[in-house]
């Protein structure tokens, strides 16, 4: 089985957003970037799959050379080989573009990524994808086991689990707990570097969207303490101040 | 030219979120002129679609095939686009949500639509269709501008004023065609907590954090939450420990809230967890260690024993209800 992770490049989750250039950048001063959450999960999963099959893992990731790091990382943790798509991530009909004409080709069974990366929140890139390849999409996706080409899937819904079976290939956005994050060890690490990192072209810059600039939400005033033995002030303020109740 | 937008419904009624995006919808025709139209799948009642009238639908498009009644995303994406196409609109509106979103992609492609997800304005045409949209867990805003004819604006959640002034909609039954491959991802079942008020939904949120020490002491989390008609929800480590279910996990890689109330019993603050609720109009925090840090991002505090606050807060609120 062919299993292929799209991954992204994002902001570690503690980082302090900032902006520069008038607003128009994103300011990676200080900032650690890492695999996004959700897909360090997809990936964590499909190695597991891949371990269980035989088969082969590939990762995958749009954006410039700066994001080398984290894909050599993907491949400590498991993944056999490396696709960089090489261009900037403008645009999620973009991304989902550069990924499903690279899946085609590859001939993939399985199509795993986060349910959303960290930095834009779209959760769109799975369903795209899925659509350009007439695939089903599965997302957000909690658990996911193979049984020949069939998985059965659990999916969070709105206050509950959504459970499906669907065959192979399909395209799913993953989450916790589908798997535990994998930590790559030390042979992990040594062998990730002979590992095959492919720098590809983009095959089309179709977008329908274009970013043009960044706004950080207006700072929080200071919190009102109130007496612990005063929760009927409480009250009062939850009901005649803040009108919530 | 017209407006769609996708309705989500449950137990018989259109979702709050939905009626939401109507409202939207409603505030973006009435700017530019165009006619909204809702359109809804699966089993419910006319008249309770109707009722997507009261924020601003002027109809409803009805397709009411029993095959629809789960969520199956590429079917609810395929029916939603050829309602999309007869009803002659050029901008989709729908609620972010586990279906809302899915639906949103696949149609983002099918109609060659742009897309912009977690959108919190109303587009402004200065230098082209610009939507200001939620971004970084709602750490920061960006601007970004569709530049295709055909438009997709995912709402954000509690983003919007809720508009509930209209007369009833129109209900029209729409016929469409489904394929086979429109349901290669078959639900086998689903596992819903109905008796109780929906967290990424809720208008007030309880949380509690490991300070309540365990999960047998979770019923003064849930008393409060009844007193205040809230939902529950939890840290990460609390649903990492099994204490409370995963999709009760509120924070940066669980569920993302915005009530009107947030209510943090017993949480530090760790910034994954303030990125989930950092959308709340106003954050009440109860925390015994008065440098958590969660005081800093809290409009209302009290320093002090959850063991001891919670029975006595639940009371005071009793007594005024």
């Amino acid at each position: 089985m062919k299993i292929l992770v799209c991954i992204t490049h994002v902001p570690d989750t503690t980082s302090k957003i900032q902006f520069t250039d008038d607003n128009t950048k994103f300011d990676k001063t200080g900032v650690q970037f890492i695999i996004g959450p959700y897909d360090d999960y997809a990936l964590a999963r499909a190695v597991e799959l891949r371990d269980q099959s035989s088969g082969s893992l590939t990762v995958l990731n749009v954006g410039e050379a700066e994001t080398e790091p984290t894909l050599r990382k993907a491949l400590a943790i498991g993944a056999d080989e490396a696709i960089r798509v090489n261009s900037f991530p403008s645009d999620s009909l973009f991304v989902a573009s550069q990924i499903a004409h690279y899946a085609k080709e590859g001939g993939y069974d399985l199509i795993l990524m986060g349910r959303e990366s960290i930095d834009f929140n779209g959760g769109m890139v799975h369903g795209m994808v899925a659509e350009m390849l007439g695939m089903p999409s599965v997302s957000p996706v909690m658990k996911l086991d193979l049984e020949g080409d069939v998985a059965s899937i659990a999916r969070e819904i709105e206050g509950g689990k959504e459970y499906l079976e669907v065959k192979l290939p399909f395209v799913a956005g993953c989450q916790e707990p589908i798997a535990e994050w994998k930590i790559p060890n030390m042979r992990g690490i040594m062998s990730a570097r002979s590992k095959p990192l492919n720098v590809v072209d983009p095959v089309s810059d179709e977008a329908a969207t274009k970013t043009v600039g960044y706004e950080l939400p207006p700072a929080k005033g200071s919190v009102k303490l109130i007496d612990k033995d005063n929760v009927e002030e409480l009250v009062n303020l939850l009901q005649n101040d803040a009108k919530v109740l | 030219m017209s407006i769609l937008v996708y309705i989500e419904h449950t137990e018989g009624a259109i979702k709050k979120t939905s009626l939401e995006a109507v409202s939207y919808a409603s505030a973006l025709g009435e700017k530019e002129g165009k006619e909204v139209v809702a359109v809804a799948l699966g089993k419910i009642e006319d008249s309770a679609l109707a009722k997507a009238g009261s924020a601003g639908a002027k109809k409803v498009l009805h397709v009411a095939d029993e095959k629809l009644n789960d969520g199956v995303i590429q079917a609810h994406a395929s029916a939603v686009g050829q309602a999309f196409e007869q009803s002659g609109a050029d901008t989709l509106v729908l609620a972010k949500s586990s279906l809302g979103d899915a639906v949103a992609a696949r149609l983002s492609v099918k109609l060659k639509a742009g897309l912009a997800s977690n959108v919190v304005a109303l587009p402004e045409e200065d230098g082209g269709y610009k939507v200001r949209r939620s971004i970084y867990t709602g750490k920061a805003f960006t601007d970004t501008v569709i530049t295709t004819d055909n438009k997709i604006l995912a709402v954000k959640k509690n983003a919007v004023a809720l508009k509930s002034d209209g007369a009833d909609a129109a209900v029209e039954t729409l016929e469409v065609a489904l394929a086979e491959g429109d349901f290669a991802a078959k639900i086998t079942s689903t596992d819903k907590a109905t008796d109780e008020i929906s967290l990424p939904e809720a208008d007030i949120v309880v949380s509690g954090g490991r300070g309540l020490k365990g999960p047998e002491n979770w019923n003064l989390i849930e008393d409060l939450a009844k007193a205040m008609g809230a939902a529950t929800g939890c840290s990460k480590p609390v649903s990492d420990s099994g204490w409370r279910p995963h999709h009760e996990h509120v924070g940066q890689t669980g569920v993302k809230v915005a009530p009107s109330l947030y209510v943090a019993v017993g949480i530090s603050g760790a910034i994954q967890h303030l990125a989930g609720v950092n959308a709340s109009k106003y954050i009440l925090v109860i925390n015994k260690d008065p440098e958590a840090p969660f005081f800093k991002a809290a409009d209302y505090g009290i320093v002090g024993d959850a063991f001891e606050i919670l029975p006595k807060l639940t009371e005071a609120l009793k007594a005024i209800k």
